[in-house]
């Protein structure tokens, strides 16, 4: 005798807390191919906007944290993840149209990014860091700190090592996230939420969106308590044009990370396997430097 | 009278040659001189020069004479050979300096004793230290073994103020240099000529033509230069909301952008600060360069508990300060480099007193003549004053207090921008615990003002992306990125 | 001139200290207290001060006045082991007629000796109205015990000395021991009598100048009229930011108590060019109340004269020559 199983509601992720969209929309989320695999929350633009409270008010403890702590938790992460990696294989599988074994490689790389994030949290600084030797009596130092809050259009394509690529750098770095999953393929966004609602990170840090791209994203570029964006996501959505979002997010004089763009000039999404290098880890951090007089 | 007059110690102004007009510095070559507009001295209106209004096709050709020097010549030269041209630069501004410092005095207001001191000599030191990195980029960041080393990105389009226009000449052009990237450089409508002399020291240097381009004219100049389809690459200093247009105007392009706009410093002094320095930064922190300066202290936050021992030390101190004649080597402070930026600092300090602020100056006599405001103290400012959060860009200093580390903080983080901040006080954990706190890019700890070529100078937040000196400068004007990879806006990300 | 400070007993001056310090009884923890809670001095910040200010350009008129000024604020001075009458008395000879070409040039203020040639140097003065000064309290390093210090100041003022030049206790000062230091400061201005009272600090042993700050406002709380950098003997001596420190200390000191401090730098200042740097200094500074021989002096040999040369370049219009001004 079969059973009946029991599913599971895919909501948003705002302040650590797992919320149906304020504007109480759904959306049919399909397998690759064409099956309906749940309802997804349709995030609105004040969803956004709870979320940018919500990681503006995460911000301070997280980028005061140490970076070890960060790395701990980073590595927290990493370690549920894979408790969960059956489940991700799954999910990924489905909504990627990927093979059982294609999917474990996509999870597993995964885990291993974030790992691999998590190893920098205490590094970076060291890395983009220096004395300066001015001339003069005086002890000079940069470092680079957290940019703030920072809005991430996550890939299309990539639900998971994709999202994971994104989001982790932008933490392991002190920022908190306010991000707009994949519009067609939300679902191990909100499966990552709850890796990460199980995994130390404080309520905020992250913030998990699913909506369609086009409509929120405007919305998040424009946010003058957002500090930052990045615009990988605009790849393969619809109706997006990542210029104007770029205009928008000059308002307050946001960094912004642009998409990569084929030789054409469109955006495209970057192959998630090829190493990251530091691209994301420079792209938000500022570099503050500080003097002090040397004397008796 | 004082028994101890300073009689006038003015310096010569017969060092520099200032010719009747100037034509634009194209190709290695000055064009014929065309469209003029004046160049007046703002300490006493006179007329200095005329130079030209360059417009689209001028730029045009520009460009195309920095493309094909970056292309032929510039770009495919090994670094040693870029860097010995960078070192005879920077010797050849310290053996003009005397004339560069006249220059810069008689067509900006500052006074001679800041660009004889500052602006000439900094200017020559980023010379120098951008000299030594042209052969040594590969160590300048890091990029993982077997990466491709770091390229140029070609054409630079750079637009400077008048705040500090051989200063910002040099920031912008040493590390563009240094990296392999070839110029066009915009100066400032106000004060064209220190670069205008220094189309003459590439000349000197024997710099392949089309190098470096100056193209002199008003804003449309700089908005043609920013949309032209050939640059890669633009570095401004300036206001930030021009520095807003910029990022939108190449908003979905390539182009890449770094912007060191405006700010609105809060200088914090606490109850065990060492006074008498304190006081003499707070002074330099405003007062330099006439307050003039994007990173300037213009909000002093004060220890409620040491409020008026600042204010009546700060007093007496700025009756000590020489306003007048920027020739005169024992002037402090200058005149305001535009009858512009004069009506705005008039303006803003009026709605600031009918806000409820008290204004005070010490007394001095300003000239009849020029564009002149004394140092003012303006006392009992609140947050919610203008005066307290927009830039006045002028000799002016906001007095606000706080009671408690943690209110300090906030109030200095309290705006927009995020360029600088000052700390003053002689515990060192709180020094460090303050610095961790500040949103700004430069914090000065018992010191301000202070610039070197080898440290970092940008802001946070509205105050603009990107950092301009020390190792950090260098990244904008450098990828490792495949042309076809993701790199930001700010064009820093390798 | 005239010397504004009258004699006061060192219980005088440890009433008015409690006084100023708000205290009952005057001990070193009170002193500790006070001297330890006054601003302290950042040195990169000072001597960045003090650069700036040796930038001013001081010419013609300017010029002609500090030049005239800054002799006639020198005390000049011989302290060797091997001064004699006849040294001491071509010193004096030289302080009467600086320039014999010049009439109109100003004499300086005073000649500074040891104790044993203060009667050469009177006699030799007589009512010119140039001041001896006398160092005193085992001069130059001060290590003697106290009633050879008061001992050696009553035989200098005896002996005529219109001014003593002390030199604090170092060691005790160093040591915290703030409570040695005021004390013999006080004993020493009560021996002086009607005699101006100079402390000299020795900066030079003092080395920070957090220590310069207290040791001068220690020095004013316990009576002396000067303060004074240095013997001369030690490395540095005065130096302009030390000179910075002092003269914040006077002008703060005389707001604070209403009384007005000297300041005596010396030791190393040879030149015209230094000379004005410490009067543009005084200037800006203390300011215009302190630019006299009453409250500014400068502890020199060699300086006055180049002051002479530089004042017949100006009188001249040509550039003169050591052969055109006498040695002592």
């Amino acid at each position: 005798m079969s059973r009946l199983d029991v599913r599971k509601t895919y909501k948003l992720y705002i302040g650590g807390k797992f919320t149906r969209s304020e504007s109480g929309r759904s959306y049919a989320v399909q397998s690759a191919s064409g099956e309906f695999l749940a309802n997804a929350s349709m995030g609105s633009r004040k969803d956004v906007r709870d979320a940018v409270v919500a990681a503006r008010g995460a911000l301070g403890g997280w980028a005061g944290a140490t970076a070890y702590n960060r790395g701990q938790v980073l590595y927290r992460v990493a370690e549920v993840l894979e408790g969960r990696r059956a489940q991700f294989i799954d999910e990924v599988g489905a909504g990627e149209g990927l093979s059982a074994r294609a999917a474990g490689v996509v999870v597993d790389a995964a885990v291993d990014r974030l790992v691999w994030y998590a190893g920098w949290t205490d590094k970076i600084a060291q890395v983009l860091g220096n004395l300066n030797p001015v001339a003069g009596p005086f002890f000079n130092v940069s470092a680079p700190e957290p940019t703030g809050v920072v809005g991430v259009l996550a890939p299309q394509r990539s639900s998971l090592l994709g999202l994971v690529s994104v989001v982790a750098p932008v933490i392991a770095t002190g920022n908190t996230a306010v991000v707009v999953t994949s519009a067609a393929r939300p679902l191990p966004a909100v499966t990552f939420g709850e890796v990460l609602a199980t995994s130390d990170v404080p309520g905020g840090v992250v913030n998990l969106i699913t909506a369609q791209t086009a409509e929120v994203a405007p919305w998040l570029a424009a946010h003058r308590d957002v500090n930052a964006i990045d615009l990988t996501g605009v790849a393969g959505a619809d109706g997006i044009d990542w210029g104007a979002l770029e205009v928008a997010a000059a308002d307050n004089v946001k960094r912004v990370l642009r998409p990569a763009l084929d030789a054409g000039g469109a955006p495209v999404e970057p192959d998630w396997s090829a190493d990251p290098g530091l691209t994301r880890l420079r792209a938000f951090v500022e570099t503050k430097t500080v003097w002090h007089p040397k004397g008796l | 009278m004082p028994p101890f007059e300073y009689a006038p110690a003015p310096e010569s102004r017969a060092i520099v040659t200032i010719e009747k007009s100037y034509g634009l510095f194209v190709d290695g070559a000055f064009t014929r001189p065309k469209a003029l507009f004046p160049t007046i001295n703002p300490a006493d209106e006179s007329v200095l020069a005329e130079v030209s209004q360059a417009g689209p096709k001028d730029v045009d050709k520009a460009v195309a004479a920095a493309r094909r020097a970056y292309e032929g010549v510039w770009g495919r030269m090994s670094g040693a050979e870029r860097g010995k041209y960078l070192f005879r630069i920077a010797r050849i501004l310290q053996e003009r300096a005397r004339e560069f410092a006249v220059l810069e005095t008689l067509d900006n207001g500052k006074p001679i004793k800041e660009t004889r001191d500052v602006d000439v000599p900094i200017a020559a030191a980023h010379f120098f230290y951008h000299a030594g990195w042209a052969d040594k980029l590969e160590y300048a960041g890091p990029s993982p073994s077997g990466a491709a080393p770091p390229r140029p990105h070609g054409v630079v389009g750079q637009i400077i103020p008048w705040n500090f226009p051989l200063l910002m000449l040099a920031w912008k052009i040493a590390p563009a240099l240094a990296t392999g990237n070839t110029v066009v450089l915009k100066p400032a409508e106000t004060t064209p000529l220190s670069a205008l002399l220094f189309a003459e020291v590439c000349q000197q240097a024997d710099l392949p033509a089309g190098v470096v381009n100056i193209v002199t004219g008003d804003g449309t100049t700089g908005q043609a230069l920013v949309e032209h389809p050939d640059v890669d690459k633009i570095a401004f200093t300036g206001s930030t909301e021009v520095g807003k247009a910029i990022a939108r105007s190449i908003a979905g392009t390539p182009k890449k952008a770094t912007l060191e706009l405006g700010g609105k410093a809060a200088n914090i002094v606490f109850d065990d600060a060492p006074l008498d320095q304190a006081i003499e930064g707070i002074v330099n922190g405003i007062f330099f360069n006439q307050g003039q300066v994007c990173c300037a202290g213009s909000r002093l936050l004060v220890q409620e508990s040491i409020h008026d021992q600042v204010v009546a030390k700060l007093k007496r101190r700025l009756g000590t300060l020489r306003v007048g004649d920027p020739m005169d080597k024992n002037s402090d402070l200058g005149a305001i480099n535009s009858r512009a930026q004069l009506d705005r600092i008039t303006s803003l300090v009026d709605a600031g007193v009918a806000e409820g602020a008290e204004r005070w100056s010490p007394e001095c006599s300003l000239p009849a003549k020029g564009f002149w405001f004394p140092p003012t103290v303006l006392t009992g400012v609140s947050q919610t004053h203008r005066v307290a959060t927009e830039e006045i860009f002028g000799p002016v200093l906001s007095v606000l207090t706080f009671r408690t580390p943690q209110e300090a903080v906030a109030k200095a983080n309290n705006t927009a921008y995020g360029l600088s901040a000052g700390v003053w006080t002689e515990k060192g954990s709180r020094i460090l615990w303050m610095a961790d706190q500040l949103r700004a890019g430069v914090v000065w700890a018992n010191t301000f003002n202070r610039f070197d070529p080898t440290s970092p100078f940008g802001g946070y937040k509205e105050s603009g992306y990107g950092r301009e000196g020390g190792r950090h400068g260098l990244e904008a004007y450098v990828t490792t990125a495949p042309a076809s990879l993701s790199t930001s806006a700010t064009g820093a990300v390798r | 001139m005239t010397v504004s400070t009258a004699a006061r007993t060192a219980q005088d001056l440890a009433a008015a200290a409690k006084d100023v310090l708000g205290v009952s009884r005057l001990t070193n923890h009170a002193l500790t207290t006070w001297l330890h809670g006054l601003p302290g001095v950042d040195q990169v910040g000072c001597e960045a001060r003090a650069a700036s200010l040796g930038t001013r350009s001081i010419k013609t008129s300017a010029k002609a006045w500090a030049i005239d000024t800054a002799i006639g604020m020198i005390d000049l001075t011989t302290l060797e082991g091997s001064d004699t009458v006849g040294k001491v008395r071509s010193l004096c000879a030289k302080a009467l007629v600086p320039d014999p070409l010049d009439p109109t040039t100003p004499r300086p203020a005073a000649v500074c000796v040891y104790g044993d040639m203060v009667a050469t140097a009177k006699e030799a003065l007589a009512d010119s109205g140039i001041h001896v000064a006398a160092v005193a309290t085992a001069f130059p390093s001060g290590r003697a015990s106290v009633p050879v210090k008061l001992l050696d100041t009553r035989d200098a003022v005896k002996a005529g000395a219109d001014e003593i030049d002390m030199v604090i206790d170092r060691g005790a000062f160093l040591s915290g021991d703030y409570l040695t230091v005021f004390n013999q400061i006080a004993e020493v201005k009560q021996a002086c009598g009607d005699a101006h009272l100079k402390v000299i600090m020795e900066t030079g042993e003092l080395v920070t100048y957090d220590n310069v700050r207290r040791a001068s406002y220690l020095s004013m709380l316990a009576g002396g009229d000067f303060i004074k950098t240095s013997t001369g003997k030690v490395s540095p001596a005065a130096t302009l930011p030390v000179t910075l420190v002092m003269l914040e200390a006077v002008r703060d000191w005389r707001e604070l108590t209403g009384v007005q401090v000297g300041v005596k730098p010396a030791g190393g200042i040879r030149t015209t060019k230094d000379a004005i740097k410490y009067l543009v200094m005084v200037n800006e500074i203390a300011g215009e109340d302190w630019l006299s021989p009453e409250w500014f002096r400068f502890g020199a040999s060699s300086l006055l004269n180049d002051l002479l040369l530089q004042r017949q370049k100006l009188t001249t219009g040509a550039y003169s020559g050591p052969d055109y001004v006498t040695i002592d």
